[in-house]
């Protein structure tokens, strides 16, 4: 077993109550935060650590709080993204249902570093039980002298407020979040200014998602240097993985960025491996944007290397033949299924989750989810599948946010390593409706599915 | 005219003090859930416009954001909302039987109603249960882990409730 810094406590009994989690050791990191250090030792500290975004983009902690604006007389906000949306991701309702308290202590200590007196977490409106756990949480905080005014007397205020949202994935985007926020349309806005100098009513504002807030905790207890050596280079501390799929055990597992991608599939104390008995066909390793991999490329890179859990090693060969991180959603595709058809459920939640104001998005995702019907119905032609690589290359870039990219992304990787599927499928329209085309050579030693 | 109750008016006057002075918009989502939970499961036009007066908003600036979230119902729906999730993870473990076993079980169709306006069947995109799939949400929760068993047992269940709610 890895070391666990956000999960260590989670099996303890009655832990989302406030007198277990205080009895654990709870709330130790505002007592060291607010006494003994400023707020930018605090942003020193997370800086050190090495902590990068956990909700997707990977982007360091401690320089985009850097970033914060601190204009006289200016409000600034902290804004806890919890609208966990990305297909094959539920660590954040995980951490959130179970570890409550340790997710309001890390927004106070960020709360604290930022200047934030008015913090708000943003929940997915689905996850419609979670906002009575987390302001229960914050009501015992509060009733415990950790929230409110002149908290632990050092005069500093701090409000934590819950804002649910109402389905939709691109309120994940920081920018559409800040519009939800602000009772609008979650339409993303043009960068710059950016969220750290204009965000939510225009104020200075940081968003950190959910897992991120919370590793904010032992970084403070036990110093951002020591965080800094758990893990592997760049990939520095814990990293929450959510595994889905076709495996023995799906669910939530913290890992400590050195364990290799095939341990993680097939060892017990992770998924358990492939359920059923199957063999892995592939995998799309950190939530439904990122690239797709075929077995062989999943479990060593191109180099011929074993490949990692951690943020370098997933993106090892980049988008040609590797992946990425992301937010950590870990779907696995065993070789009874379909790729066609799991790309086709993907362009079609992209097309539903475009918000609409690009037209390279709009248009092209729902151009996408069209054709890739028509190729699992059996009703594609060959050109066909160069026109999605077309579409895909069109919408790549050209939009004001990254929903575009996350649409592209997911069809141009199936393409790439599983064109013969997709043309089975033009090729064997009848065939196509009844069984799928299975493992091929996907599972085949890397010189075989790696032509140069 | 529809009016919240004087608790749930209190409820309005608590959303509205979690935001900063003069940036009252910002309790729009909450309130329209607050709304559609009371006003029968959905948003009509009247409902919305009642928002609107809430917030001292032009009534479309309700109906802008009410039809862009998909979790607001602008259409009447059964009592029972069986949202079933259909995205990649979901579908990699068998939703589409899900969703096929519900509409020959209820005997509607996807976005259907059944005739004594009990259940309605929607299939929604990733609703973050991937790892307990296939799933769908009823009301307030997640069912996971679903099996046409399972499903007989909650229709069966929601049939109870009605009829002890009656």
């Amino acid at each position: 077993m890895g070391r666990q810094l956000l999960l260590e406590k989670v099996k303890v009994e009655g832990i989302r109550g406030y007198d277990v989690y205080r009895r654990e050791g709870g709330y130790s990191s505002v007592e060291k935060a607010l006494k003994n250090m400023t707020p930018d030792q605090v942003t020193d500290e997370v800086k050190k650590s090495g902590l990068r975004g956990r909700g997707g983009a990977g982007f360091p902690t401690g320089m985009k709080w850097s970033f914060l604006a601190k204009p006289e007389g200016v409000p600034r906000h902290l804004v806890c993204n919890a609208d966990e949306s990305e297909p094959g991701t539920f660590k954040d309702r995980y951490l959130m249902e179970f570890l409550p308290h340790l997710l309001i202590e890390g927004l106070i200590v960020s709360s604290y570093a930022l200047g934030s007196k008015a913090t708000y977490i943003y929940i997915r409106g689905e996850y419609a039980w979670i906002p009575d756990i987390l302001e229960q949480a914050i009501a015992e905080a509060k009733a415990n002298g950790w929230l409110g005014k002149n908290i632990l007397g050092t005069g500093f205020d701090c409000e934590i407020y819950v804002h649910r949202g109402a389905g939709a994935y691109i309120c994940g985007e920081e920018t559409a979040l800040i519009e939800s926020l602000e009772g609008k349309r979650g339409n993303p806005r043009i960068k710059p200014p950016f969220p750290a100098v204009k965000g939510v009513w225009d104020r200075p504002t940081v968003v950190n998602n959910v897992e991120t807030l919370m590793a904010v905790v032992p970084i403070i207890n036990i110093g951002g240097e020591e965080y800094s050596k758990i893990g592997v280079g760049k990939s520095t501390g814990t990293k929450l993985l959510s595994a889905c799929g076709n495996i023995n055990k799906p669910g939530v597992y913290e890992i400590d960025m050195t364990i290799s991608v095939e341990e993680f599939i097939y060892s017990d104390e992770y998924c358990g491996g492939i359920a059923n008995g199957k063999r892995l066909k592939a995998c799309i390793p950190g939530g439904s944007s990122v690239p797709i991999l075929p077995a062989n490329l999943l479990l060593k890179t191109a180099k011929g290397e074993t490949r990692m859990m951690n943020y370098e090693s997933l993106s090892d060969g980049g988008f040609a033949k590797g992946s990425m991180m992301g937010s950590g959603g870990f779907i696995v595709l065993d070789e009874d299924q379909c790729v066609v058809k799991n790309t086709l459920t993907l362009a079609r939640f992209y097309r539903h989750e475009s918000c609409g104001q690009c037209s390279p998005c709009r248009e092209g995702t729902g151009w996408m989810e069209k054709i890739l019907r028509n190729i699992e119905t059996g009703k594609g032609k060959k050109s066909d599948i160069d026109l999605l690589w077309d579409i895909q290359r069109k919408i790549e870039g050209n939009t004001i946010c990254p929903l575009g990219d996350a649409a592209a992304w997911p069809v141009a990787a199936a393409i790439r390593h599983f064109r013969d599927e997709f043309e089975w499928h033009v090729d064997n329209p009848q065939e196509c409706l009844v069984r799928n085309y299975g493992l091929a050579h996907y599972a085949d030693p890397l010189e075989i599915a790696t032509p140069a | 005219m529809i009016k919240f109750s004087d608790e749930k008016l209190k409820k309005v006057d608590e959303i509205i003090a979690r935001y900063p002075e003069g940036k009252s918009k910002s309790a729009l989502l909450p309130l329209l859930h607050l709304a559609q939970e009371e006003f029968g499961g959905w948003l009509s036009p009247e409902t919305m416009d009642y928002v609107a007066s809430l917030l001292k908003l032009e009534p479309i600036e309700v109906y802008e954001v009410a039809t862009f979230y998909s979790m607001y119902n602008l259409k009447p729906v059964g009592r029972y909302m069986f949202e079933v999730c259909q995205t990649g993870p979901c579908m990699l473990r068998g939703s589409d039987d899900i969703v096929a076993y519900i509409r020959s079980k209820l005997g509607i169709n996807v976005g259907e109603t059944t005739p004594d306006g009990l259940f309605t069947l929607k299939t929604v995109e990733c609703l973050g249960a991937c790892g307990y799939a296939p799933m769908m949400q009823l009301g307030k929760h997640f069912r996971e882990h679903l099996t046409p068993e399972k499903v007989d047992a909650i229709i069966e269940e929601c049939r109870k409730m009605a009829a002890t709610n009656n």
